[in-house]
Order: C-alpha cells, then structure tokens, then sequence
C-alpha cells in the first residue's frame, strides 16, 4: 500500500510546478497548461484522500473540476484564438492595454 | 390662592418687538417701525403699572414657574420668575425709564439710518434686562446678565462703520467676559455647595451660617467672584474701562444701558445677594472700598474731560462707586435707592446731552458750546434739574439718596463718609462745569446759522441730517435748535422725577418717614444675621443697627442733620467753585491747567490707566496669541496634526500604489506568496498543537 503522504508530495509538486510555470512563463499556452497543471495536482489529492477514508465525495469533485477545466480549457483556448488573431502575438506582457 | 400674573409676559413682550422689527423691520416705514417698538416696550410698562397696582395683595415673594428648564440629577433649574419689593422697584425704573427714553429714541434717530435695526436691538435689550430683574434663580439672572451684555456690545457698536465704535463695542463686551468669569464661577461655588441656584433655597441654605469673621470661607470666595461679575458690568475699578467708550453708541443708548438701567444690574444683584455678603464681612469690605475708591477716581478724572457725553460717563462710574459704597456698608435699600434716583437724573442728563448734541448738530466737544440756554432753554432747564439732583442739592432727588450713603457710611467709617463728601464736591463741581461751558458765555462753536457739516466729520453718522430731514419733521434745521417735542417730552417727564422722586425715602431727621427704605425693609431685614454685632469689618466699632435695614439710626437726629448741612454744602461749594472758573473768571481754568501741569495732565489722560491696560494685558495677550496659541498650538499643533497626517496618508498611498502594477503575473505571485504564508501558518500551528 502507497502511503497517503507520497500522493500528496506527489500532488504538492505538481501543483508548484503549475504556479512557477504560471508565474515565469510568457506564452500563454503555457500558462494555460499551468494552470491545469495545478488542477490536476489538486486533484490527486482529492482522489488520495478519497480513497484513503473510503468516501465517494473527493471522487465526486475531481468529476466537477474536470468539467470546469474542460470548459475552462474550451473557453480559454477560444479566447486565445481571438487574442491571437487581433494581436498577433501569444506574449503575455505584449497583452496589456488595461494596464495604467 | 396668590392670583396668576403671568410675569413671563412682561419680558416677552419686548422680546416680540424685537422680532418683528429684527425680521421685518427693513420694510416697514419710520412709524410703522416706531409703532411696534413703542407698543410692546409701553405694554410692558403698562403691565408692571398693573402689577404694581395689585402689589400690596400679593403674598411675597411672589414667584411663578413657568416651566422646568434643567433636570440634571438632584440639580434642577426652571423657568421662574419672583417678584418682591426689590424686583418691583428695578422692574418700574427698567420699564418706565426705558419706555421714556424709547419715546425720546424716536425722535433722535429719526434721520439716522437702521432705524428698525436699532429699535430691534433696543426692545432685545428690554427683553434681557426684564429677565434679569424678574429672575428668580441666579441661572436665569445669568441668562439676562449676559443678553444685556450682548444688547449693550450691538447697541455700543451701532454705527459700526466707524471704527472706533465697534473697537468700544468689543472692548466693553471683552471686559464684561472677566467680571461674567467670576460670577459664574461664583454658580458653580454655589451649586457644590448648595445643590441649588434658586434665591430662595440658596438664601435658607446660607442663613444657618454665621458670618465668617474669623477667617475666609467659602461664603466669602463666593461674594467676592460675585463682586467681581458686579465689578465688570456696573464699571467698577478695575473693570470700569469700558464704559467711557461704550459712549461711541447713540445718546439714548448711553441713557438706558450705560447709565439708567444696565449698569446697575451690578448693584441690583450684590443686592439680591445680601444674604451671602452679610455672612462675608471681609467682602462686604472689598464692595465698600471698590465702591469709595470708584467713586473718587472716577469724579476726579469726569473733572477734566470735555467731551460732554465723557462727563457723564465718569459721572455714572462714580455714582455706581456710591451705590456699591452703600452695598459695602450693608445700606442695601439705600443703594437701591440712589440706584432709582440715578436712573431719574442721569437718564436725564444724558438725554439733555443727546438733545445739546442734537441741536448743534453732532457736536460733543464742550469746548465748542456755550450760551446755549436761550436757543435750547427747554434742554437747559431740564438739564438744570438734572444737574442740581446730582449733585445733591435739596430738595432734588440725588440729595436725599446720596445723603443715606454718606450717613450710612459713617456709621461704619468715617474714611468712607470722607471720600464720599469730597466725591460729591467733585460730582458737584464738574456737572456745574459741564452746566457752564455748555450752556453759559457765548458760543464758541464755529457752526451757528451755517450748521456747517466739517463740524459733523468727527460724528459720521449724524452726517445728512440736513438733507435726510423730511418736511414732516417741522422744525429747521437753520441752526441751533431745540428737539421736537418727542424729545422734549421725557425730558420733562425725567425732570419731574429727579425733582420728586426723592420724596419717597426723606429720611426721619428731616421729617419725613423713610418710606422707601420701609418699602424695601422685608427684603434686606429677614436675613439679617443673629449676629449683627461681628457683622463690621475687624477694628470699627460700629453700632448694631448698621446692619438692621430699615430702622433709624439711634445715633440721634441732630447729628444725621449736621451731616446732611456738610454735604449739601460740599455740593455748593462744588457749585461756587464751578461758578468761579467757568463762570465768572475763565482765563483761570487754563492758568491752574498748566500751573499744575503733571496733575491736569493725569486727570485728563485718565491717569493713563487704558494705556496701562494695554501695556499690561492687551498686548502681551496679543503677544502670546500670536505666539502660542496661533502660530504655536493652532499652526503647530492642530493644523500640524491635520496636514501631517494628510501627507502621510497621501506618501504611504504613494508607495502602495505601486503593488497595482496591472501585472498579471505579480498579482498572481502576491496570491502564490499569500497562500504559501497561509499553509506556512497552519503546518506551523499544527505541529505546535500536536
């Protein structure tokens, strides 16, 4: 038996490689995949966790932030298609009209 | 039952006078204005006439509450007003002089503009003055005491564009402050001590105490704060200096507030409370001597003034000196007497002086008058009576009231009688001199038929009289004149009153009853202390009844008429005096002017004493205003504390503004950093509670 402590080591790496990505990457994709980097590295936790006081709801959410990701990931890629089209660019720090 | 009189009405009804010519006054025409000021002030006359007339059913003191005021605990203060003997007396002199000089108002100010401005503030005045008199808790008093203030600082600067005038305005409102320091302090004694500030509770509260001859106590403290508020608004030494200046004000004002009635709200109050101050011997002192000394000082300086309005300023400061004389020596009803007489004489004199400076058109230097009495001979005569009243010739008013200060003072000591005698010597040279230069020789003004209007540039405001004159105002205005009738009319009537209102108080010595001091007797004798005898100051043997209002001196009649033989001479030979150097011979004033040059020199100058002042207060408080309190605690204390935080908000602002970069990725490294303290903070809190 893997001891629960592994899975959420395992899951706190991930979930830090997807905020350092977010935080130094400049292409937009690649926060994006960040993003559900640090998604997914929730849910393992949640399936740990799920698994290890036998109950169906950690089970249950990870199906929800699935689907919200999927969403997401629908949304997000649109925008960046639009984004992509109007600036010509996937830079983030070129995307920057709103700022002061 | 005692009969509901409805006493509130008396000082309300000025009050509505006030109002409707305050609010609407600048619409309404001269007589529309006159109408209402005369209707509420003479309704208010009317209505003391009445009460008077029902006085002697009335179980006294008659006090009406009108409604609860001040709840606060044990302490309570209401609304209500008592009526006595004393408050009888202040309440006919206030109304029926005040109404007088209302009448004569009218006339006088007729071409000066604010007409409804000054008749508003005229009636407010009434409205304070009447608060005072009928109060019957020291609070309510204090609220009056303090209106009459307010109604004399307007009145004083009515003709505010000159400078001068709102400069006395300020001043005399300034030094009433200190002396309104004291009494109220005096109330709050009062209140620790008693629980009360009603008269009569205070009084029944005050009465088990003997007086405090031994040593100082409290009764004393509360006396002499007490004095001190009498001090500053009946213009006693050291708070007399502005009532030489409130003289900037309109002559009819100078009448009623600075002579007949306000000033005297001092003495009226030390004689409310001559229940503390017969407990407090050693202030009794201190009133008699401020009395003497304010009495002297100031007849010395009225000898060498030529402004006529001057004269009669440091005339009224030295006979309030006699009233408080009379106070000090525990002649209550005697102060109070020569407190009604004094409203009769020196409401005339200035109103006289108001129709002199009327028919010459604005003039006040005396210098510039002289052998008026034939173009003015009503103004003249009436002035005359006035003049012999003060000072002290039989059988005018002033004479039988002040003869009763100087007997009464005797009898505690023979300095007081001695300072009295010369005073009214003085009194009585410089008012013939005042007589003479105005209304005797020839005319030394440079106006005569031209009525010239140079002669008016020191008196802004009587400027335009000649072509502001309506043709309805009949008389004209060619040259000298006399005042119309409204004018002359309580000038009569007050000359009457200086001529007989004496007769009420002739003393026993020369046959008559002392009704007055009878009349008054039920006030000032029920609180006499048990012991009358340790009653005197330490060191004068006094006999017992000084303290015993009311009853005549055994001391013996024959002497009493010695006494009243050496002031009615003193006062002729003021007379003479005046005769001779004003009269007959004068070159002489200005040969002894300048033989004793330093002397005349401090007399006219006043002694230097407002110089004094200035030098001594005025401007190291300006200093330290300045210094301190503006450009110290305001400036660098309470702006500083605005301004300093003020930066400092806007410079911390200017810092953490920079957090806003607009950059996504720093915002999300300040969530990635905030989290990481977060479960940083719980690991650390759990591995301490394991």
């Amino acid at each position: 038996m893997v001891p629960l402590s592994f899975y959420l080591v395992l899951s706190g790496i991930l979930f830090a490689c997807g905020v350092v990505g977010f935080l130094i990457k400049r292409n937009i994709i690649t926060i994006f995949m960040s993003i559900e980097l640090m998604l997914n590295g929730v849910n393992l936790s949640f399936v740990a966790f799920a698994a290890r006081w036998q109950q169906l709801s950690g089970q249950v959410f990870v199906f929800f932030v699935m689907v919200v990701a999927a969403a997401e990931a629908a949304v997000g890629l649109a925008i960046i298609i639009a984004l992509f089209r109007t600036r010509e660019t996937l830079n983030i720090d070129q995307v920057n009209l709103l700022k002061l | 039952m005692t009969p509901n009189l409805h006493l509130w009405l008396i000082p309300i009804l000025p009050l509505i006078g006030a109002a409707i010519n305050g609010l609407f006054g600048k619409r309404f025409s001269r007589q529309a204005v006159a109408a209402v000021a005369l209707g509420f002030c003479g309704a208010a006359f009317a209505m003391a006439l009445w009460i008077a007339a029902q006085f002697s059913s009335l179980a006294l003191p008659h006090i009406e509450v009108l409604t609860s005021w001040l709840n606060s605990g044990p302490f309570s203060v209401d609304y209500s007003f008592s009526l006595d003997q004393l408050s009888l007396v202040m309440l006919l002199i206030v109304t029926g002089v005040g109404f007088l000089i209302h009448i004569y108002s009218v006339g006088y100010m007729w071409e000066e503009g604010g007409y409804y401005r000054f008749f508003s503030y005229l009636n407010l005045f009434m409205f304070f003055m009447l608060t005072l008199v009928l109060a019957s808790n020291y609070l309510l008093m204090f609220v009056g005491w303090e209106g009459v203030g307010l109604a004399s600082y307007l009145l004083i600067g009515f003709f505010f564009q000159r400078d001068s005038a709102a400069a006395a305005g300020k001043k005399a409102f300034i030094v009433n402050r200190i002396g309104d320091f004291g009494f109220l302090i005096a109330l709050f004694l009062m209140i620790k001590h008693f629980g009360t500030l009603d008269f009569q509770k205070v009084f029944d509260a005050v009465k088990p105490y003997s007086p405090e001859t031994a040593g100082v106590g409290f009764l004393t403290a509360i006396a002499l704060l007490l004095l001190l508020g009498a001090c500053g608004k009946s213009a006693q030494i050291p708070l007399y200096v502005w009532l030489p200046d409130a003289m900037e004000g309109p002559t009819p004002v100078s009448a009623l507030i600075h002579a007949a009635t306000m000033v005297t709200a001092g003495v009226y109050m030390i004689a409310r409370s001559h229940v503390i101050f017969e407990r407090a011997p050693s202030a009794l002192m201190v009133v008699a001597i401020i009395g003497t000394l304010t009495a002297f000082f100031a007849a010395t300086i009225g000898v060498a003034q030529t402004d006529i309005k001057k004269v009669l300023a440091y005339s009224t400061i030295s006979q309030l000196g006699y009233m408080f004389l009379a106070c000090g020596v525990a002649a209550f009803s005697a102060g109070i007497f020569h407190l009604m007489t004094h409203a009769f004489f020196k409401g005339l004199l200035f109103l006289a002086a108001g129709s002199v400076i009327h028919g010459i058109g604005g003039e006040q230097d005396m210098r510039k008058m002289g052998g008026l009495w034939r173009k003015i001979p009503w103004t003249w005569a009436t002035m005359l009576i006035a003049t012999f009243a003060i000072a002290g010739i039989p059988p005018f008013a002033g004479f039988f009231s002040k003869d009763e200060i100087l007997w009464r003072a005797y009898q505690v000591s023979w300095i007081y009688w001695l300072v009295g005698l010369v005073t009214a010597f003085l009194t009585s040279f410089y008012m013939f001199r005042l007589m003479y230069m105005t209304f005797a020789g020839e005319y030394r003004g440079a106006a005569g038929a031209s009525h010239g209007h140079e002669e008016h540039a020191g008196h802004g405001t009587h400027l335009g009289r000649d072509e502001a004159a309506p043709a309805s105002h009949g008389h004209g205005h060619g040259g000298i004149h006399e005042s119309p009738a409204i004018m002359l009319v309580p000038l009569v009537i007050l000359a009457v009153l200086s001529l007989v209102g004496g007769w009420v108080g002739v003393p026993g010595s020369l046959g008559g009853g002392n009704h007055f001091d009878k009349f008054l007797g039920p006030v000032f004798r029920s609180s006499t202390p048990a012991l009358n005898t340790e009653h005197v100051q330490p060191g004068e043997a006094a006999p017992p009844e000084q303290t015993t209002e009311g009853t005549e001196p055994k001391t013996g009649h024959s002497t009493e008429i010695m006494f009243t033989g050496i002031s009615v001479a003193a006062g002729l030979l003021g007379l003479f005096l005046a005769w001779l150097l004003y009269g007959r011979r004068t070159d002489l004033p200005d040969r002894i002017a300048a033989s004793i040059h330093g002397l005349y020199s401090a007399v006219a100058h006043k002694y230097w004493i407002d110089e004094l002042y200035a030098w001594l207060f005025v401007r190291p408080l300006i200093a330290i205003s300045g210094i301190v309190f503006w450009r110290g605690i305001d400036q660098g204390v309470i702006d500083a504390a605005l301004n300093g935080s003020a930066d400092g908000a806007r410079e911390l602002s200017d810092e953490v503004r920079h957090m806003q970069s607009g950059n996504l990725r720093s915002y999300a490294g300040w969530i990635a950093v905030g989290a990481a303290a977060m479960i940083a903070y719980m690991v650390w809190m759990g591995l301490r509670t394991q």
